[in-house]
This record gives structure tokens, C-alpha cells and sequence, in this order.
């Protein structure tokens, strides 16, 4: 395998690791703060539809962007209301929420487009462009060129071929969703508010003891988690694909919540987590390139399952103990 | 003294949770622009008025009844055993080996061959995460929902690479042989005159379900086991005082959750498809969480809420057959239904029992 193969493929990775990563934080937030979320798969796929389908109507990528969040923050919303208000079962009001989202996306696709339960395909501004980083080889050049953009980015040096290839020529929200890693970190680890997130986690009576709401932290976790399920599922439809079909989210929400395990809930470790199940992806779309290095030919079905599986060996403790957060899924109950 | 009495805890709340989820879905109805009561029509008239879509209802509650009993019994040993479909998928594995390479004089030999596959396989896919959430403390739920995931490959790669009959497309298994051949209602109970249950998939595997009600009831109630495991579910602590192992029971209750898990492939792929193929399970495993909770895990209420479900299934097709309402409407009820009665179970209920407080401090 050559060089520039090998950047394709990890430029591949990125792009299916950005909406893992970005659910993967959602997921960190709400688990965090002591409410397990098993609906992160439900609210990206809402999130999908909506922002495909106010975007294909809006002719704006941006708008649909903000619909897909408000769909999976209504989701979050009756999540707070059953896990936290109600205290409820965390686990069940996940199933539920997947469920919802499942039909309900189905439904009105159905009723708004009829096309068997997808959105009409976008273009342009409804969708999130590639952004071409300064000094890069991208699609510009390759017009002024009046050549193919592959055979430009094939006769430059190395580095020049990583920048292009790798770094550059994402969508917006892969820039951002590498963003809100740091940002996720700092906000957990060196605010006040992120202290007092960590704390309700672990210990929500000491939080409440303290005088801080433990209400008001857990729906502020919940709701975070909405907004980033929302701009994962637009990015879904929007940006990695051009619209939403049925069931598109196809598992990814299960696989960001193996990362979170697999990261142990912590931000950094959740971006490479993520770069791991996103390069996965990328090799079962390539199998021929795993026989052409290893020289052993690889099932499909295994590389698929694999973030399943190291999940559970990470889970059973033989490498690593994940531990989760000390109160996760138990609902709190104010002393009288 | 209890809050309420038991009848409004038994009948009283899953009523009302029922109501609300029957109450939204009208809602999602009319807003896609139909008619919520020409849509209720239409399902009774397609799953309950014909002989024929009650064969379709019961073949379709079969399914569920073995998911819902399997549920509901890692729900007393207080374990959420969200990996039914994966333990579904596995038990149709060990149906289609044994009815493939057994070779079986008569098909009541072979269902109970098949049955013995089935449990056996389903209840190895779960022992997995039983031994990992007693021993290793790794969360049940998490590592079902893996299994589900590592099944759908495994089921994958072996239809694909080993059961598919040379030259064949399609990823399933070969036919099964003419003898295995399930009696279904329509062999059953037609006469010369009448042709009763024409074309639906109901076959005997229905009778099995309703056996398996029984023996899971007579289990849970009527045996130490039973009783060990709904001490465990109501009290860690408790049970380990009474010397009850959590390891042993945490192990056994998963045990029998995937063995019943796994029966529901009888139905499916002995019964209806006569072969293994890729979904068989059709998310059968998750609908059995709605039925155990609308059944409050009782096995005659799993009965009640299977049928229901089924009804749902089956009246759920007719209208994607002659409406423009497609199937996905059941996913939506199904998931009210696992919210009001599940999740937001404490909506229903604080107001009741308040309620019904008041109404006992008037008439002391």
C-alpha cells in the first residue's frame, strides 16, 4: 500500500468518526451527569431527517442544521422528563426514544415527500460543502489546471499530499466536531460547571447538600447531549450523505456509546476512540487493502462487529477496567 | 399499608398508560392527514374479522409471547435483557442446524429437536453477558446490545459463506426438508367445507408459547427457583443474606431469558420461512420489552399484551396495504407504549396514588 492510499483511507476514517465523535460527546455529557443515555442512535436519526428535510425546503444547510438539533433536543427533553422529573428508567426511556425516531422519521418522510420514507437528494447550500484550507490542492485548482484533482494531489510532495488529502477539504462540522473536543474537556475539567456536572455523577446527594440543583445540572447535561445528537444526525444527512433514507443512522449511536466505554468518559480519549471505530468503517468499505497489507483476507462481518466486540472485552475488565460514572441510571431522590 | 389497592396497580395503570399511547398515536395519525378512526377500522376489520388475519395475529403474537416471557424474566431477576433479537437470531441458527442436518422421521420429533436447538443457542448467547455482569461487573444492557450487534454479524457471515447452497443469491439457508414441515392453523382446523386460517403463517409453535406461559408461571411462582429468582430482583442484599448466589441467579435467569428468546426462531424460521434467513427476527426481540412491561411480567399479561401486539402487526400491514400510512406507524405505538407504560411510569401512577390517599383519608 502506498502512501496516498493510506491517507484516502484515514480521510475516510475522519469523515466516519465525525458524527461518532460528536455523539460520543453527547453521550459523555449525559453520562457524566449521571443519566445513561441508550437513545443517542434515536436522536441523531431525528436529527437527520429533520435538518435533511428543512434544508432541502430552506435551500440552506445551516437552517436544517438548527431543525435537526431542535428534533433531537425535543427527544433529550422527554428523556429529562422521564429519567430525571419522573424518575424513571433511564434505560427504557432510551428504547423508547430509538423507537420513536425510528417511525417517526419514517412516517413523515413519508407524509411530506412520499418517497417510501426518504428525503428528496440535496444540493448546493442544503448541503455542508468541503472547505478548502489556504494553500491546499483542491477541486479550484484542479478546474485552473483543467486536470483531474487525483492526478494533481498524486504528483505533489508528501506533505503536500497529507495537507490535501487528510487536513483539508472536510465539511465545517468535522472542524467543529474536532473542536468540541478541547471544548468538552475544558468545560468539564477546569469550570465550575463541569466540576458540579462530574460531581452529580458520582455523588448527587453531596451536589444537592452543597445547594446546587441536581434537577437543573441533569436536564443542562441532557439537553448538551441533545444539541450534539442533533448536529451528528445533520451532518449524517447533510454532509457525509446527500439526505436522509430510513434508518441511516444504521447502529452509529451503539457504536458511540461502545466508544464512550471504550474511553473510559473522557473527552480525549473519546477522539481516538472514535478515529479507531471511524477507521474500522472505513477498512470494511475497502477490504481488498487489509488482504494487500496483512496478506490474509479479512471477513467483512468481522470488521463490522469489531467495535462490538473490543467493547466487551474492554467492558469484562481483561483489558482495562472501564469504570462508569458512580451514579449512572439511578434516578435521585431528594431526602424529606 | 400499600398506596393503592392492587387491582388499580394490575388493571387501573397499564390501562391508563394504554389510553395515552393510544391517545398520541391518533395524534400522529392526524397529523399525517389521515383518520385515526377509519385507521382503527381497517386494522380491526383486516387482523380480527377474518379467520385468515387471526391466523396472522396469533402467528405474529407467538413471536412475541416467547420474547416477552423472556424479558420479563431477566425483569425479576431485576436484569434488563435488552439482547433478545440477538438471542433470537442465534436460537434461528440452531433451529436451521438441526432441522438441515437431523433427520426427522416426523415433524413433532423435529419441533421438539428445533426447540432444543433453539433454547440451547439463544441461551449460550446469553450466558456470555450473564457471566460478564456477575462476575466482571460489566453492565447487562451494554453488553447485550454488543451481542445484539457481534450476532447480526456472526448470523451474517455463516449464511453468507457457509449455509447458502452453492449457485444460490440470496443469503439464507436451504429449504428445510418436507418432513419437518410445521402443521399450521390452516391444516389444522379447516374442514371439507370451510377453508378456516387460508394462507397464514399461525402454525402449531402457537401452542408451544402458551405452554411456555404456564411452565414460565409455574417457575416463577410455584418453584424455589422462582421464588429465589424475584428475591434476588427485589433485593440484592436481601437474597444474599437468605444465601441465595447472585452469580448462580443472575446466570440462570439470563439462561432461561435467551432460551426463551431463542424458541421464538421456532415459529419464525420452522414454522413460517422453512428456512434460515438474514432478518427473520424483524425486531421482534425489542417488541418483547413493550409486551413485558404491558404485561407487568406476569406470563398471562405477556399473553394479553403478545396478542395485542400482534393485532398491532397485523392491522399495521393492512393499512400500509390500503392506506398511505406505512408500517413504521407500529414502531411509533410500539414506542408510546414502552415510554408511558416503561419510562414515564411514574406520571400515571404518583397522581393515582395520591388519589387514592385522599379518597381513603375521607372515608376513615
Amino acid at each position: 500500500m502506498d502512501f496516498l492510499t493510506l491517507l484516502q483511507v484515514l480521510d475516510t476514517s475522519v469523515r466516519l468518526a465525525t458524527p461518532l465523535l460528536l455523539a460520543c460527546l453527547a453521550g459523555l455529557y449525559s453520562e457524566r451527569s449521571g443519566v445513561v443515555d441508550i437513545g443517542l442512535e434515536g436522536k441523531m436519526l431525528a436529527a437527520a431527517f429533520f435538518s435533511a428535510a428543512v434544508a432541502f425546503y430552506s435551500g440552506n444547510a445551516w437552517v436544517g442544521l438548527l431543525a435537526g438539533v431542535g428534533a433531537s433536543v425535543a427527544l433529550a427533553v422527554i428523556h429529562g422528563l422521564a429519567s430525571v422529573t419522573f424518575r424513571g428508567n433511564q434505560l427504557i426511556s432510551g428504547v423508547a426514544i430509538n423507537f420513536l425516531a425510528a417511525g417517526m422519521t419514517v412516517l413523515v418522510a413519508q407524509s411530506w415527500f412520499r418517497q417510501g420514507g426518504r428525503t428528496p437528494p440535496l444540493e448546493g447550500d442544503a448541503r455542508f460543502n468541503p472547505i478548502e484550507l489556504p494553500f491546499a490542492i483542491g477541486p479550484s485548482d484542479a478546474t485552473a489546471a483543467d486536470r483531474p484533482l487525483s492526478q494533481l494531489i498524486a504528483e505533489a510532495g508528501p506533505l503536500q499530499q497529507f495537507y490535501s488529502e487528510l487536513i483539508s477539504g472536510h465539511s465545517s462540522l468535522v472542524y467543529l466536531a474536532l473542536l468540541t473536543v478541547p471544548a468538552t474537556w475544558w468545560l468539564l475539567f477546569r469550570t465550575r460547571f463541569g466540576l458540579r456536572l462530574r460531581a452529580v455523577g458520582e455523588n448527587p446527594a453531596a451536589v444537592d447538600t452543597a445547594g446546587v440543583s441536581v434537577v437543573w445540572l441533569r436536564y443542562a447535561a441532557v439537553l448538551l447531549c441533545g444539541v450534539l445528537c442533533g448536529v451528528a444526525g445533520a451532518y449524517l444527512s447533510s454532509a457525509l450523505q446527500a439526505g436522509f433514507v430510513k434508518d441511516m443512522t444504521a447502529g452509529r449511536g451503539f457504536i458511540a456509546l461502545a466508544a464512550l466505554i471504550f474511553a473510559k468518559w473522557r473527552p480525549v480519549y473519546a477522539l481516538w476512540a472514535c478515529l479507531l471505530f471511524g477507521l474500522f468503517q472505513a477498512l470494511e468499505l475497502r477490504p481488498d487493502i487489509i488482504e494487500n497489507v496483512i496478506g490474509l483476507k479479512v471477513q467483512v462481518q468481522l470488521l463490522g462487529a469489531l467495535p462490538y466486540i473490543l467493547t466487551v472485552v474492554i467492558l469484562a475488565g481483561f483489558v482495562g477496567k472501564a469504570i462508569p460514572p458512580k451514579a449512572s441510571a439511578e434516578p435521585y431522590i431528594k431526602e424529606r | 399499608m400499600d398506596k393503592m389497592p392492587k387491582w388499580a396497580d394490575i388493571v387501573l395503570i397499564p390501562l391508563i398508560s394504554l389510553f395515552l399511547a393510544a391517545f398520541f398515536s391518533a395524534l400522529v395519525i392526524l397529523a399525517i392527514g389521515e383518520n385515526p378512526i377509519e385507521a382503527l377500522k381497517l386494522m380491526v376489520d383486516g387482523a380480527l374479522m377474518r379467520s385468515a388475519g387471526w391466523g396472522y395475529t396469533l402467528y405474529y403474537a407467538t413471536n412475541f409471547i416467547f420474547t416477552g416471557l423472556a424479558v420479563s424474566v431477566a425483569f425479576h431477576a431485576r436484569l434488563f435483557n435488552i439482547g433478545g433479537e440477538g438471542q433470537a437470531m442465534l436460537g434461528g441458527l440452531g433451529v436451521a442446524l438441526a432441522c438441515l442436518y437431523i433427520d426427522w422421521p416426523h415433524w413433532s420429533l423435529a419441533i421438539l429437536g428445533a426447540s432444543v436447538g433453539a433454547a440451547c443457542f439463544g441461551a449460550l448467547w446469553a450466558l456470555i453477558p450473564a457471566y460478564l455482569q456477575a462476575k466482571r461487573g460489566s453492565h447487562i444492557v451494554i453488553t447485550t446490545i454488543m451481542f445484539n450487534f457481534i450476532a447480526a454479524a456472526i448470523l451474517n457471515y455463516v449464511l453468507v459463506e457457509l449455509l447458502r447452497p452453492v449457485g444460490a443469491m440470496d443469503p439464507a439457508s436451504a429449504k428445510f426438508p418436507e418432513a419437518v414441515h410445521l402443521p399450521t392453523f390452516q391444516d389444522m382446523f379447516s374442514t371439507e367445507g370451510s377453508k378456516l386460517f387460508r394462507g397464514a403463517p399461525a402454525n402449531v409453535t402457537f401452542f408451544l408459547a402458551l405452554a411456555a406461559c404456564v411452565i414460565v408461571w409455574l417457575l416463577m411462582w410455584r418453584t424455589k427457583l422462582g421464588y429465589q429468582i424475584r428475591a434476588f430482583g427485589h433485593s440484592e442484599s436481601g437474597a444474599l443474606y437468605a444465601g441465595i448466589s447472585p452469580v448462580r441467579i443472575t446466570v440462570i435467569a439470563m439462561l432461561i431469558s435467551g432460551a426463551l428468546a431463542g424458541m421464538m426462531s421456532v415459529n419464525t424460521t420452522m414454522g413460517e420461512s422453512e428456512r434460515l434467513i438474514l432478518n427473520s427476527t424483524e425486531g421482534a426481540g425489542f417488541i418483547g420489552i413493550a409486551v413485558a412491561l404491558m404485561g407487568r411480567n406476569h406470563p398471562f399479561g405477556v399473553l394479553l399484551a403478545a396478542i395485542l401486539f400482534g393485532f398491532l402487526y397485523q392491522g399495521g400491514a393492512e393499512l400500509a396495504l390500503w392506506t398511505s400510512i406505512p408500517r413504521e406507524l407500529i414502531v411509533v405505538i410500539q414506542a408510546l407504549v414502552i415510554l408511558f407504560t416503561g419510562a414515564l411510569d411514574n406520571m400515571v401512577r404518583e397522581p393515582l396514588e395520591k388519589l387514592f390517599i385522599a379518597m381513603r383519608r375521607r372515608n376513615a
